[in-house]
């Protein structure tokens, strides 16, 4: 039987890491997800699990030491933050390339500046390119489920790539709520041990790890690394399956919330989309066929499934927590847009950027979006289709 | 460890490019990289000895009687620092 608890977020993460018992956790602090090596470290220092804490002196230190203890044969995690992973953005892309399959509790937050300390996706959006699974989670129960799966995910043999679970700076890191959490032995065996088959500390097999990778390697190592987020689709969902199996809670590439029979929808990631359930139902309450999908794999990006998904609809909304600042609309929109694209199924789509550095997202403003998507669905026609909502601007 | 080599397809190169072997910079040739080269002028060497501890690649082989031969040219970079080093005018650089 789960246990029931109530935990915030990073208690979540941290428990999770906890159970998971890794071998290394090398982090540095930084709001708002300093709580996870802070509550770890207790752990450390009470013997409730053997791993080797590096209190390191950065990020760029963190996630060195983290490829450090990978390659030796180690399984290695940390947490981070907004500008602790811009500092850790060079040993980010090395983590990847050498195939390690580290797992990072990235609590989000906006990447400064001016100076902001609250929760945006700023700081995911700009390693989306860097090689890392992405997974995202609406609550402190996702967290915890994201982590508990992520090893399984990162490490299979078809795959060897680091991935990160994301979840929103202070919203859910800070906030308490009712979570099942699993037995520390059902976890171990959920999780298993990690046994690689190359590591530097392997006394019988002396390799070379990182090596220079000129004009005639290069690009073969980038598709191989293309290739394993490709076959990390098929491993998602076989986790979750087993995952599901254990626990009764199930995961795919995204949760379709009154999807099916809807009309208008918004796509978006993280705490939002328990916002957005809200308004489903107060509108469907008014007999509006109101509907969500809810990003969870964010990295590989389910391309097929995500437009299939949204296909019937008559008008899609999709939500950034993140502004790219290209003036052609947010990561999560390109990406949602360029997939329906691809698959041929046209749908009239209109982008938000809202919630930036921790601006408040609000229920009403998540149904002025579903208005909006009525009006565009009876017109269907998209005037603007790159919007904000929670902008402050001066009366016209 | 098969060969990997610039006609080895994506799918038969190790994952990250790691290589399972030790020592294997020496298969790594880095003569090519030069543009002038130091030529070794035996008859003014007097095998002083203070020209290969200064090669920062370990490109001035020294035989079982401690004396110095001719330069390895697979991993000499041409940087001319054992010429500048030499007190007799014994190695001198020449355009590639």
């Amino acid at each position: 039987m789960s246990i029931r608890e109530r935990l915030s977020g990073n208690e979540a993460a941290a428990t999770a890491m906890k159970q998971i018992n890794p071998d290394v956790v090398a982090a540095f602090p930084i709001t708002p997800s300093t709580e996870i090596p802070q509550y770890f470290s207790t752990f450390v220092a009470n013997g409730t699990v053997d791993t080797e804490f590096v209190a390191v002196e950065s990020e760029h230190s963190a996630m060195s030491a983290c490829i450090g203890a990978e390659s030796a044969g180690a399984r290695a995690m940390t947490a981070t933050s907004a500008n602790g992973l811009s500092l850790m953005w060079e040993m980010i892309y090395i983590a990847s390339s050498l195939r390690l399959p580290i797992v990072l509790s990235l609590v989000n937050r906006a990447v400064s500046g001016p100076l902001n300390i609250h929760n945006d996706h700023s700081d995911a959006m700009g390693v989306r390119d860097a090689g890392w699974i992405m997974l995202f989670s609406e609550n402190n129960q996702e967290a915890y489920d994201n982590t508990l799966m992520a090893h399984r995910i990162a490490e299979h043999e078809s795959v060897r790539l680091p991935l990160m679970v994301c979840q929103d700076g202070f919203i859910t890191s800070h906030s308490i709520e009712n979570i099942e959490l699993e037995e520390d032995e059902k976890v171990k065996e959920f999780v298993g041990e990690y046994h690689p088959e190359h590591y530097l500390l392997n006394q019988k097999e002396p390799i070379a790890v990182g090596p220079l990778d000129v004009q005639s390697y290069l690009f073969e190592h980038k598709a191989q690394q293309a290739e394993a987020m490709k076959n990390a689709k098929k491993v998602i969902l076989e986790v979750a399956k087993d995952f599901e199996k254990m626990t009764g809670r199930k995961y795919g590439f995204f949760e379709e919330y009154k999807l099916e029979d809807a009309e208008v929808a918004v796509v978006c990631m993280n705490s939002t989309a328990g916002t957005t359930k809200h308004v489903v139902d107060e509108l469907r309450s008014k007999g509006i066929k109101a509907g969500l999908l809810k990003l969870r794999v964010f990295r590989p990006f389910p391309v097929e499934e995500i437009a299939e998904a949204l296909s019937h609809l008559k008008a899609i909304a999709i939500l950034d927590k993140a502004d790219s600042l290209n003036a052609a609309g947010g990561a999560l929109f390109e990406d949602v847009t360029s997939a329906m694209y691809v698959c041929n199924k046209h749908v009239p789509a209109v982008n938000y950027v809202y919630g930036i550095g921790g601006r408040d997202t609000k229920a009403d403003d998540i149904e002025k979006v579903y208005e909006d998507l009525l009006e565009i669905s009876k017109s269907g026609k998209v005037e603007n289709p790159f919007r904000y909502f929670g902008l402050r601007k001066e009366a016209k | 460890m098969t060969n990997i080599n610039p006609n080895t397809p994506m799918e038969k190169m190790t994952p990250g490019g790691d290589i399972y072997n030790s020592g294997n910079a020496r298969e790594f040739k880095t003569g090519d990289w030069r543009s002038i080269k130091p030529v070794f002028l035996s008859e003014k060497c007097k095998q002083c000895g203070l020209c290969f501890p200064v090669c920062p690649d370990d490109a001035i082989p020294v035989n079982k009687d401690l004396k110095r031969e001719d330069f390895n040219y697979d991993y000499c970079k041409g940087c001319g620092v054992c010429a500048k080093t030499c007190p007799f005018g014994a190695i001198e650089m020449k355009e590639e």
